[in-house]
C-alpha cells in the first residue's frame, strides 16, 4: 500500500485545493494519519473510495475524541536590558546590562473535538488509512462534513459520535441521538461531563467512587444540618 | 386459621383431606406462575436455558411464557436495565394483571452491576418497582434462577389473605400502579420512586 506521504500527494493531485496534513504517530505502530480540512473532505473521501489503486471501500470505524482546553506551562529564555548599579562606582550610578532570564509562561491551547475514520480496502486487501477531522472549538463551532454519502457504514457510527460527543455532521440525512434519549442535553463522553449525582448509596466504594460518595454524603449532611 | 400439621397427616392416613381456603388459594397461585416473555441482556440467555429440557422450569409450573403482559403473572428482569429502557419496563409492569411478581435477575438488574458508575444504566430496577426476589451473579446460573423461583413460591405460600401482611392485590389501599419515570434533560425524572425504594442505611 502507498505510504501516507504518497496518499497525501495523490489526494493533492486529484482534488485541487484539498487541505491535507500528516499527523505523525510516534508509537511503534507508526500509523500516521491524514488531517483533512472541512471544505474538500467529501471530495477527498470519494477519491479515496473510487481511486483504482487505493480502493478504500470499507469504513470500519469512526471514533470521537474530546480534546479539552489545555494549559501549557513552558520556560522561555528572555534577553532583556536591566539597569544595574555600577560596581565600584559612585552610589546611584547605573549602567544598562543585557542579561538572559528564564521566564515561565502559561498559555491556553483551545480544545476541539476530533473524529478519526479507519478505512480499509476489501478489494485490494490493504489498510488501514486513518483520516482525522477537527472542529473549530468545543462549544459553538462543532460541525464537520458527514461521510455518510460516501460510506453507508458511517450512518450509525456518526450518530453515536453526535450523541456522545456533540459533533454535528452536516450532510447526514438522519442525525438523531442513538444511545441516549431524545431530549437528553449532555454529551456523556466529553471530558467535562458531570454524571447525575446518584452516589448516595455505595456499599463498597473505592477510588473515585469513594470520593463521589463522600462528596454526596457531606452535601446531604450539610443539607440536614441546615434544616435543623 | 392453620391446621395442625401432625393432625393433617393423621387424618390423611384415615382418608380425610383437610385444608384451608388460604392454603388452597396459595397453592393455586404458586403452582402456575406464568412468566413474561421478556429478556433484556445476557441473563436472558440463562433464563432461556432454565426453561429448556436440561433445567426444565416446567417442573414448577412456570413453563408458559406469555408474550403479553396482560396474560403474565411474573416478570423476570433478566439483564441490564438502561435508563432509556426503564420507563418501558415500569410501563409493562403496570400493564400486568394482579397478582404479579418480580424477580430481578443478575448483578445489573439488582444494582447496575459492572455498569453502576456509568451514565446510562439504572442502578437497580427496585428503584421503580417492588422486587420480590433478587438474584446476584453475572450471570446467575440456571440453578440460581430455579432457587429464586422456589423462594418466590415459598413467599407466596406464607402469605395470609387477610390482615396486615396480606398481598398488595387484596389490599384496596395499596397502589396497583407505579409512576413511570420520564426521560429528563440529564437523568430520569424522578431518579427513584420514594415509596418503593429508600436509601439503605449503611453501618460502617
Amino acid at each position: 500500500m502507498k505510504t501516507v506521504e504518497e496518499i497525501k500527494a495523490a489526494i493533492e493531485a486529484a482534488v485541487p485545493g484539498a487541505e491535507v496534513e500528516i499527523v505523525p504517530n510516534p508509537g511503534p505502530s507508526g500509523q500516521h494519519s491524514l488531517l483533512l480540512g472541512h471544505a474538500h473532505a467529501v471530495a477527498v473521501a470519494e477519491f479515496l473510495r473510487d481511486d483504482a489503486e487505493l480502493a478504500l471501500d470499507l469504513l470500519s470505524n469512526v471514533t470521537g475524541v474530546d480534546w479539552p482546553d489545555k494549559e501549557i506551562t513552558e520556560k522561555v529564555k528572555v534577553t532583556r536590558e536591566v539597569e544595574k548599579p555600577v560596581e565600584g562606582g559612585e552610589p546611584g550610578q547605573t549602567e544598562k546590562v543585557t542579561e538572559t532570564v528564564e521566564e515561565t509562561r502559561k498559555r491556553v491551547e483551545p480544545g476541539y473535538l476530533e473524529t478519526v475514520y479507519h478505512l480499509y480496502s476489501v478489494a485490494r486487501k490493504h489498510g488501514p488509512v486513518v483520516l482525522r477531522m477537527r472542529t473549530g472549538n468545543r462549544t459553538d463551532d462543532v460541525s464537520m462534513p458527514s461521510f455518510m454519502p460516501v460510506w453507508r457504514s458511517a450512518d450509525f457510527q456518526e450518530r453515536e459520535v453526535f450523541d456522545l460527543y456533540g459533533v454535528v455532521f452536516t450532510g447526514h440525512p438522519d442525525l438523531r441521538r442513538l444511545l441516549m434519549w431524545e431530549g437528553f442535553k449532555d454529551h456523556p463522553m466529553r471530558k467535562d461531563y458531570v454524571e447525575p449525582d446518584d452516589f448516595e448509596y455505595e456499599p463498597t466504594p473505592h477510588d473515585h467512587v469513594l470520593e463521589r460518595a463522600k462528596e454526596h454524603q457531606s452535601r446531604e449532611q450539610a443539607a440536614a444540618g441546615g434544616d435543623a | 386459621m392453620a391446621v395442625d400439621e401432625q393432625l393433617k397427616i393423621e387424618m390423611g392416613k384415615q382418608g380425610v383431606f383437610v385444608t384451608t381456603l388460604q392454603e388452597l388459594y396459595n397453592w393455586g397461585r404458586r403452582s402456575s406462575i406464568w412468566p413474561m416473555n421478556f429478556g433484556l441482556a445476557c441473563c436472558a440467555i440463562e433464563m432461556i436455558a432454565t426453561t429448556m429440557a436440561r433445567y426444565d422450569l416446567a417442573r414448577f409450573g412456570a413453563e408458559v411464557f406469555r408474550p403479553s403482559p396482560r396474560q403474565a403473572d411474573m416478570m423476570i428482569i433478566s439483564g441490564t436495565v438502561t435508563k432509556k429502557m426503564a420507563p418501558q419496563v415500569v410501563r409493562l409492569y403496570n400493564q400486568m394483571g394482579e397478582p404479579k411478581y418480580v424477580i430481578a435477575m443478575g448483578a445489573c438488574a439488582i444494582s447496575g452491576g459492572p455498569f453502576k458508575q456509568g451514565y446510562n444504566v439504572l442502578k437497580g430496577i427496585d428503584r421503580y418497582i417492588p422486587v420480590d426476589v433478587h438474584i446476584p451473579g453475572c450471570p446467575p446460573r440456571p440453578e440460581a434462577l430455579l432457587e429464586a423461583f422456589i423462594t418466590l413460591q415459598k413467599k407466596i405460600d406464607a402469605q395470609h389473605l387477610t390482615g396486615e401482611g396480606r398481598p398488595r392485590f387484596l389490599d384496596a389501599e395499596a397502589p396497583g400502579e407505579f409512576p413511570v419515570p420520564e426521560p429528563g434533560e440529564h437523568d430520569l425524572e424522578p431518579p427513584a420512586n420514594k415509596n418503593v425504594w429508600t436509601v439503605p442505611t449503611i453501618i460502617r
